[in-house]
């Protein structure tokens, strides 16, 4: 057993010749928000794959709530309470942002119903509730494929936190926004995961981003965790300013 | 599908979601139900068409089951598999227990259609496009050259008689029999058709087709995509199942010739012609293919199959929506505000 919510134990994966994750273990605890930084190419997205079982690992496990998950398909993983938010939004095309949410509830709940019209579900106020708190309350009926994509970002995550799951793990939220907008949607995100006392781990590029929303930073390089610590801490490491920083600025 | 736009655009705007969908208040709905008044009135009003009619709707039903994939974005070749099966069940039933009750033969042939399409639903589920596609063809073909080979059992190719069942427990002349078939299918083409409606529109329909759209979000919504496409494709058997049945009643005899691929493929054929998709469009259509066919091969002998192909090609081109795309957009005029795909 662990102390961790998920915790991942010496997980090798390798693509041809590249190590895209070279023994990772990592903790990750409950109600914390965790950044992970790092250069392209550094296996930080494979990381959110093997979590939730996208990806294999040729060696290692992955332990939610202190058991073996790493053989799971994706959806066993989501129904311990792993949700996923995409860093190319993967929405329903033809359905409404409150489609999309409603499908998702649909999903969780396990809903069996053939005859009852979806939008007439009693989750329906639930979700318009998550729209309005995602701040897309006025496009709950624009096709998705109409809205900006980020507002396609906060619809995605927001199908994700349809799902009331334990952890959220999230490549790069705010890629593709506006950075006028940025901020606006982290506070917006960070309120509704410690509304929903949500832990939650987030892949991100912009460090103005993890100073002021993680509470822990994981700096990823070749494949495995670097470093570790809290903001301060890793934004000042020589190490990180040469890596990472001076890569992103 | 602009169906599920417009729904959401009225449900959301009214304070009771929901509610209203379904109300007859589009001047389309009312034509539905003129339509449907008609299709009643045909026995008694021109009785010589009734046959016709007859085979439209047991068609129609098999098409629906098409028009069902196709809203999961996928096209099977192979569904006259289904519409064999239940009538091959029916006949057998019939041969075993003679004057079976017609209800019951009606089951048992949904129940055999379904069984089947468990079965092959199994393993075609793995599959998409071109390879689901193409897999359903396989096993209809195999079903097939079984009923030709296994000559002793199935009649090969001259197929076996479905004798007349008994309706309530008496026997029937072959009229009265053809009218009790009629307004059975009738029946079920109205009740059916509403189901599959609103099997569209509930949770269970909405993430069935999600395949089109999005696996990957299916899958990290907790669901499986192979268990979600098999709710519809045991749903399209199922209704294939009852088109085929009712037609092996109607026909009086069955034949490999139900389960033949030109059969599979003449309901993709009619589904798209009457609107992708759509419910009313899998029967408009079903009518419309008939119709030509009957008239089209007396008065225009050999070319009526260049009639409708080029039909169809007019309509892909011109009209994707198919014939129920073109009725929309005729009655979006007059009635901007409820485009009404019900």
């Amino acid at each position: 057993m662990s102390d961790a919510l998920l915790e991942t134990r010496n997980l090798v994966i390798k693509f041809g010749g590249v190590t895209a994750a070279d023994n990772v273990s990592l903790k990750i605890h409950e109600g914390r928000n965790l950044a992970i930084i790092g250069p392209n190419g550094a296996g930080k997205t494979t990381f959110l794959n093997i979590c939730t079982g996208w990806l294999k690992p040729s060696q290692g496990q992955v332990l939610f709530e202190g058991r073996d998950i790493t053989p799971l398909p994706p959806r066993k993983i989501v129904d311990r309470g792993v949700a996923r938010a995409f860093q190319i939004p993967q929405l329903f095309t033809e359905h409404t942002a409150l489609e999309n949410l409603l499908i998702a509830v649909s999903a969780r709940d396990k809903l069996r119903n053939t005859v009852m019209d979806m939008h007439a579900i009693p989750e329906r106020d639930e979700m318009l509730h998550l729209l309005d708190m995602v701040g897309c309350a006025d496009v709950a009926d624009t096709l998705v494929v109409e809205l900006s994509e980020g507002q396609r970002k906060l619809i995605d995550i927001a199908v994700a936190l349809a799902l009331k799951p334990k952890l959220l793990l999230m490549d790069e939220p705010t890629s593709g926004v506006a950075s006028s907008e940025k901020l606006k949607i982290m506070d917006i995100l960070i309120g509704a995961l410690k509304e929903a006392q949500v832990t939650s781990v987030f892949v991100e590029h912009d460090m103005g981003i993890v100073e002021n929303y993680a509470d822990e930073v994981a700096v990823w390089n070749s494949g495995d965790v670097q470093l570790r610590g809290t903001p301060a801490e890793i934004l000042e490491h020589p190490d990180v300013i040469r890596d990472v920083i001076g890569e992103v600025a | 599908m602009s169906m599920s736009t417009n729904k959401s655009k009225s449900a959301a705007t009214t304070p009771e979601p929901g509610k209203g969908h379904f109300v007859m208040k589009s001047p389309l709905s009312l034509l539905w139900v003129v339509g449907i008044v008609a299709v009643m009135a045909v026995p008694i009003a021109a009785p010589s068409l009734k046959l016709l009619f007859t085979f439209a709707m047991a068609k129609g039903l098999g098409v629906l089951g098409v028009t069902v994939l196709l809203r999961a974005g996928q096209v099977s070749f192979g569904h006259a598999l289904y519409f064999g099966i239940a009538a091959y069940a029916g006949a057998f039933l019939m041969a075993a227990m003679p004057s079976t009750d017609f209800l019951i033969v009606l089951v048992a042939g949904v129940i055999g259609a379904t069984l089947a399409g468990l079965f092959v639903g199994l393993f075609v589920v793995r599959y998409r496009g071109i390879f689901f596609g193409m897999l359903n063809l396989a096993f209809s073909m195999i079903f097939w050259s079984i009923l030709e080979k296994f000559y002793h059992y199935t009649g090969g190719a001259d197929g076996i008689r479905l004798e007349r069942p008994t309706v309530f427990g008496s026997a029937m002349n072959h009229t009265d029999f053809g009218l009790v078939l009629y307004y059975m299918l009738v029946a079920l083409m109205i009740g059916l058709g509403w189901y599959t409606i609103r099997w569209f529109n509930s949770p269970v329909g909405q993430l069935f087709q999600t395949i089109k759209t999005n696996e990957t979000r299916l899958e990290y919504l907790g669901i499986s995509p192979k268990r979600a496409l098999l709710s519809g494709y045991l749903l399209s058997a199922a209704l294939c199942g009852v088109g085929g049945v009712m037609m092996g009643m109607a026909q009086g005899v069955v034949t490999p010739e139900y389960v033949w691929w030109v059969r599979s493929a003449e309901m993709v054929f009619i589904a798209v012609l009457g609107g992708a998709g759509s419910v009313q469009g899998a029967f408009l259509g079903a009518l419309i293919y008939e119709a030509v066919r009957t008239y089209a091969s007396v008065y225009a002998g050999d070319v009526w199959q260049m009639i409708l192909g080029g039909f169809l090609l007019v309509i892909i081109l011109f009209a994707p929506g198919g014939l129920i795309g073109i009725l929309q957009s005729l009655f979006k005029r007059s009635n901007d505000k409820t485009g009404g795909g019900t």
